[in-house]
């Protein structure tokens, strides 16, 4: 310490130039930091890197962001920080305040990108021996990204003391990285793309495409295997993704499809309704939300878990009240069913842009609801996943409904056979109203899922009902299997053929695809059998 | 002698009053558009003329929702395509009328196709300078695209709501297609702009009276044509299929044979009226194959009653001059409006306003009442049966 104090006396006494000092330590290098000579400079830094000492991170990181100064009157190298009245000078090392002084007391050093890069390269491997495991991390990620084939030899010198797996791992990709870009010995570079061809990724494969021309021949070819190595990789990761997004269509489209599924195939009943069950779900999660916003902010976390009961009794009863005013004439006049309920929905749609206007209404995520998470290569957006389990949850819910409750019990007897079912007693009316507002009461739950991840409009269900037909005569009516089945693959299919042909060629094709498919099957994938199909 | 007979069945007494009717108003509708000068209170104004005509056209269109649904019981939703593909060949000859007075003035390329810079003509829009191959395709593909799915549907024997729901699968796919810009159609702004028509200025009085006259020939033509095919041997089959498909196909009939011809038939007077509608309105874009429109028609049908005719026609002209008005003077209600039309007419008018007349007058015969209840009682029974087994 008494050492470095003289070393910086003297320094200061003697006004050296910065050159001079060569085997100084820490405090004097940071001294002759402040010249225009770059090459003096960069070579400072470097040997301030060379130190290894963690404390020459803070000028360092000062420099590189344009705050390091030097004080007017003494030449002393200070931190300045820009403070109500002039500057606010801080100790380099250390970080302590020392005075403030006037805007034209203290000089900045200035830099070039040479010496930006210089400066990357010496916090890069200052950082990684750093005690912190974070910082070690986050210095060999950084290096990675930007490697530096001076970095080599301190990266060779961190993984050695390294205890850490995944630093370390971290820190040999790095250090890999950086060979690329070094003289070393083909051997070693060859090694190197070994390494990073096995960590994959694009960042590598940028890495190794960005190799240039004039590499030795065996290089190059082990580059070039380690690319096609990274994109076969690269290619299986886009397959998971694409199957990713395919089952999460497929979910939106199995929580349209299911309600649809229960009218239509229990009950026969063509329901064009249907979205606009949807569209109503989605407007109770925007009214829950707009009334706790207003009165209890707290609770905004809690706001679809308030809103799917409420949505689930809003359509519901609805459903039921169309039952009994329109639907309950109309059985056994399937085609007239479909007039009748599509004229409901655009009263629906009418009354829904009246009360709330035609525009978009803003339904906000709650917190567990937003973000992402990385796997691999792949994003996984939780509002998605979170509407995977849902859709997941309400199907499994509704077959426990109708195979495990009375309800469930009755309503399939009514499907199997009315008149019978009616001649033991059970009050098929009142199974059919229930009937259907269980349907519509699914699609009002629906309707806050998609309130997620769809804008919602009057329109919101209209965009939906075809695609919700399409499962359920995909896969077959009067069959929840048949249901999710045929929802996952319509979404997996879709998002396949999007790469290839467009999002609105692939829907088309898919469309089509379905259109040729009920010739084949008539009935859908899961067709029931039995006389009572036929009528 | 068949010939003879087939026109003879068309001449009925209702299909006499009917076409009387349509000419007289039509004929008024003219002189009164070009005898009267324009202040006087008879003066029918020229965008009266085209309204009317648009009408027309929609009348044709319901003609022929009619005659599949009211006769063979097969609820096409996606009619609106027939329709459309219709007024594409038709939009698609006018488009090459234009020539070079186009805004970029090339000759060879119509305007969107320059600005999406196609350097040649793509080959579907070869011939489309003609008019008679334009005339030719707008029977062909509509008929076409419909034989070709019917084909498929029929003989697999989808039927009821499964066809309804492919039908709209099917415009939608075709919506979707069209609205796609390198389809070389003009994406979602379709075809517009158009000059003239076998050298008739489009924008003339004369060419507008022209056009309702040509609309009215061909609804009187399509009216006419479903009569006779309706009053023939043939029509009985159809008919025969629409209540009973089982029965007629243990019969013997060749079921989807019957329905596929008169489903492509269909289709063609529907790319008739859509080439009809596309002058008088200016434009053709996707639009037009939205499912939605394709369900309306099938309401303009359920509100004049269907299995009649001349029902269609009359729906067709009412609700279409409803949502004239109502769009103009309360935009707010006309969808509450044809919202509550569908579910009335559904449940309190299931054979349509001309049923309704048919039924509850006192009738010539004095047969109306009881054949109305007989109806109700058979409907009723039929209702309790198939809701029995479903």
């Amino acid at each position: 310490m008494i050492a470095r104090i003289l070393a910086l006396m003297i320094a200061l006494c003697c006004g050296l130039p910065a050159l001079a000092a060569d085997s100084a330590d820490l405090p004097g290098l940071i001294e002759q930091l402040p010249t225009r000579d770059y090459a003096a400079m960069e070579q400072t830094v470097n040997a301030i890197a060379a130190t290894g000492d963690p404390r020459a991170v803070r000028p360092l990181q000062a420099l590189s962001d344009g705050d390091l100064y030097y004080r007017k009157s003494d030449d002393k190298v200070v931190i300045a920080k820009k403070a109500d009245t002039g500057l606010d000078l801080f100790e380099p090392l250390t970080g302590e305040l020392l005075e403030n002084v006037g805007k034209r007391d203290a000089r900045r050093i200035g830099i070039n990108n040479n010496m930006r890069r210089a400066l990357r390269g010496a916090l890069g491997s200052l950082t990684l021996l750093s005690p912190d495991r974070d910082v070690r991390a986050a210095a060999a990620q950084a290096l990675f990204k930007s490697p530096d084939p001076g970095a080599v030899e301190a990266l060779g010198q961190a993984i050695g003391a390294e205890k850490d797996e995944a630093v370390r791992t971290a820190m040999e990709e790095a250090q890999a990285a950086s060979i690329l870009l070094s003289d070393a010995a083909d051997a070693v570079k060859i090694a190197a793309i070994r390494s990073l061809s096995e960590r994959g990724g694009r960042d590598a494969m940028s890495l190794l495409k960005a190799l240039p021309e004039s590499t030795p021949a065996p290089v190059l070819a082990a580059a070039t295997e380690g690319i096609d190595a990274i994109e076969a990789e690269l290619a299986l990761w886009a397959t998971a993704q694409n199957i990713y997004y395919g089952i999460s269509l497929g979910s939106v489209l199995l929580m349209a499809a299911i309600g649809l599924a229960i009218t239509f195939g229990v009950m026969g009943v063509i329901n064009m309704a249907h979205g606009e069950m949807v569209m109503l779900g989605a407007y109770t999660t925007y009214v829950v939300q707009e009334v706790i916003r207003q009165h209890a902010p707290g609770m905004f976390e809690f706001s679809l878990a308030i809103a799917v009961p409420l949505a689930f009794l809003v359509s519901g009863s609805i459903g039921v009240l169309i039952e009994r005013t329109v639907i309950r004439y109309l059985y056994g006049r399937a085609l007239e069913t479909l007039l009748a309920t599509w004229g409901v929905s655009l009263i629906i749609q009418q009354l829904v842009r009246t009360i709330f206007g035609p525009t978009n209404k803003e339904v906000g995520n709650p917190d567990f609801m937003s973000g992402a998470m990385e796997i691999g290569a792949m994003t996984l957006t939780y509002n998605r996943i979170w509407i995977i389990v849902f859709a997941l949850v309400v199907l499994a819910m509704l077959m426990l409904v109708l195979k495990r409750t009375p309800l469930g019990l009755q309503m399939r007897a009514v499907t199997q056979n009315r008149r019978m079912a009616g001649a033991m007693g059970i009050r098929t009316d009142r199974v059919d109203a229930l009937t259907f507002g269980l349907g519509s009461g699914i699609a009002g739950m629906a309707g806050v899922a998609l309130s997620q991840i769809d804008n919602v409009s009057p329109n919101l269900g209209q965009s939906y009902i075809i695609d919700s037909f399409m499962v359920v005569v995909f896969g077959g009516v009067g069959n929840l299997w048949g249901t999710l089945v045929g929802a996952f693959s319509l979404g997996i299919a879709n998002k396949f053929l999007e790469p290839y042909a467009g999002a609105v060629l692939g829907k088309i094709l898919v469309l089509v695809a379905i259109i040729l498919f009920i010739q084949w099957r008539p009935r859908g994938l899961f067709a029931l059998k039995g006389r009572a199909v036929e009528s | 002698m068949i010939m003879q007979g087939l026109i003879f069945r068309a001449f009925d007494r209702g299909g006499m009053i009917f076409l009387g009717i349509l000419f007289g108003a039509i004929l008024l509708l003219a002189l009164s558009n070009l005898m009267l000068p324009p202040d006087h209170t008879l003066h029918a104004p020229t965008y009266m003329v085209s309204l009317i005509g648009k009408y027309l056209t929609y009348a044709l269109l319901a003609l022929s929702v009619d005659l599949i649904w009211g006769f063979c019981g097969i609820l096409s939703l996606g009619h609106g395509a027939f329709f459309a593909l219709g007024g594409y060949a038709m939009g698609m000859y006018l488009m090459r009328q234009i020539g070079d007075r186009g805004v970029y003035g090339n000759p060879d390329l119509p305007d969107f196709m320059v600005f999406l810079n196609y350097s040649e003509l793509p080959w579907y829009w070869y011939g489309f300078d003609m008019f008679w191959f334009a005339a030719l395709m707008i029977v062909f593909v509509p008929g076409l695209l419909a034989f070709i799915f019917g084909w498929f549907a029929f003989r697999s024997r989808v039927t009821g709501v499964y066809l309804s729901i492919i039908t709209q699968a099917m415009t939608y796919a075709l919506m979707l297609a069209f609205f796609r810009n390198n389809m070389g159609f003009g994406g979602n702004n379709g075809l517009t702009d158009f000059k003239d028509l076998l050298g008739f200025d489009l924008q003339d009085d004369g060419t507008r009276i022209g056009l309702l006259f040509a609309s009215a020939m061909a609804l009187a033509l399509g009216f006419l044509i479903c009569k006779a095919v309706t009053r023939s041997k043939y029509g009985k089959v159809i008919t025969a299929i629409r209540d009973a498909e089982s029965r007629t196909r243990f019969l013997g009939y060749r079921v989807d044979r019957y329905k596929l011809a008169v489903f492509t038939l269909s289709a063609c007077m529907a790319g008739v009226a859509g080439a009809l509608y596309v002058p008088q309105v200016g434009i053709i874009n996707p639009s037009e194959f939205t499912p939605a429109n394709s369900i309306e028609v099938v309401v303009w049908v359920a509100v004049g009653g269907r299995g009649t005719l001349y029902g269609a026609v009359i729906g067709a002209i009412l609700v279409n001059y409803a949502k004239t008005y109502l769009t103009g003077a309360l935009p707010e209600i006309w969808l509450f409006a044809l919202g509550g039309l569908f579910v009335f007419v559904t449940l309190f008018l299931p054979r349509g306003i001309v049923g309704a007349i048919n039924g509850s007058g006192e009738g010539s015969d004095g047969s109306g009442k009881g054949r109305q209840m007989l109806d109700r009682l058979r409907r009723w029974r039929s209702a309790r049966a198939v809701g029995g087994e479903s």
